[in-house]
């Protein structure tokens, strides 16, 4: 059972803070020889697959790294076109390491505002008189949870389908929260959270809600 | 236990159905505004939840619930989407949005040759089949309101 991230939003939609909880899967590396039997595209400003799986390298995942050494974008260590290096039959063969694009702060910024509008529709679109807005959304792979407070601050806590007792740990968070952030002095409200205090608790109260274990599906 | 709306989505975002049982606030907007405002969050849920998620997904988004109603939400690869809203206390409607899109859509609509696919539904026996579909299912109960 895992809790994989936890972010806040205050209530403008601004992000406040964050933390990954988890390590990056495995990523694959492997020796292609010339052409290339995957179709590349560039998206965000990375490379990502755009068609052909095999061996662990799935459809959207990125290009990490190329003979051992990290591209950086859409770029490759020494500033080449990593399209173009790859388009270029003498490079070969090569080895290429892929894996899930990582979320820059930037987009986990855009992310935390994007579903501040989504809560907001959600309750728009309620056939339901006095609904709330998305208090937990589930896919395949894990489940959003998501606690506003009176004061409008989200606290969204991304966990495995199978884990339980994630209500308390939002509870337990805004504890947290009132208790180291907002009674800390140098901070402002509605500003980034940067308290060594709320971080530390925060990594012991995720500790404790792992431990608390799965109790079969649905929490 | 009851069943709300059902909305039926083409893979350009043109609303091709909608029905509605036990709907008590409307949205304040009109349809097609809602048709629009419902498959833009749809949209941007998948994108969101694509971005987010830890792990490759094989299904990606499925439900979600707000503390009133609870959305489910199925797609086809062609990228048909059908979208039922209930309230919270039905676990998980994928498979009856399946069979509605196996059964219903797939032998009223696609072997109709006077339906063409991409505009709205016009069968009025697919309609018909629909609400009997939807009336008999276990957990289409409208509450005593």
């Amino acid at each position: 059972m895992a809790i994989f991230s936890v972010y806040l939003v205050n209530k403008a939609g601004g992000l406040i803070y964050q933390y990954d909880n988890y390590v990056p899967r495995a990523e694959a590396e492997k020796t292609f020889s010339y052409p290339l039997d995957l179709v590349l595209k560039i998206h965000d400003e990375k490379v990502i697959v755009s068609f052909g799986q095999r061996d662990g390298i799935r459809v959207g995942h990125a290009v990490l790294s190329i003979n051992g050494v990290d591209v950086m974008g859409k770029n490759t260590a020494d500033g080449k076109d990593v399209i173009e290096y790859l388009k270029d039959s003498s490079n070969y063969p090569v080895s290429i390491r892929f894996g899930r694009a990582r979320l820059s702060s930037n987009e986990k910024l855009m992310l935390a505002s994007m579903f501040h509008s989504l809560f907001a529709i959600g309750s728009q679109l309620s056939p339901e008189v006095g609904s709330s807005g998305i208090e937990m959304l589930e896919t395949d792979v894990f489940k959003l949870h998501c606690f506003q407070t009176l004061t409008g601050i989200k606290f969204i806590v991304l966990a495995d389908p199978r884990q339980s007792g994630i209500d308390a740990l939002l509870r337990k968070i805004y504890e947290i929260y009132s208790d180291f952030a907002l009674k800390n002095p140098f901070y402002s409200l509605e500003m980034p959270i940067r308290c060594e205090l709320f971080d530390q608790n925060l990594k012991i109260a995720l500790e404790v809600a792992e431990k608390a274990g799965s109790f079969g599906p649905g929490s | 236990m009851t069943v709300h709306n059902l909305y039926i989505f083409d893979r350009n975002g043109a609303c091709l159905h909608y029905s509605e049982w036990n709907r008590k606030k409307q949205a304040g907007i009109s349809k097609q505004e809602e048709f629009k405002l419902m498959y833009g969050m749809l949209f941007s849920i998948r994108s969101f939840v694509s971005k987010m998620s830890p792990l490759d997904m094989r299904e990606g988004f499925q439900c979600f619930q707000t503390s009133r109603y609870k959305l489910h939400f199925y797609e086809t690869p062609t990228g048909l989407k059908f979208i039922m809203n209930t309230d919270l206390s039905v676990p998980n409607a994928r498979e009856t949005l399946h069979q509605i899109y196996s059964t219903l859509y797939v032998d009223y609509i696609v072997k109709n040759p006077l339906c063409s696919l991409g505009d709205p539904l016009q069968s009025d026996l697919f309609s018909a089949r629909l609400d009997t579909f939807i009336k008999n299912l276990p957990y289409f109960n409208p509450r005593a309101a």
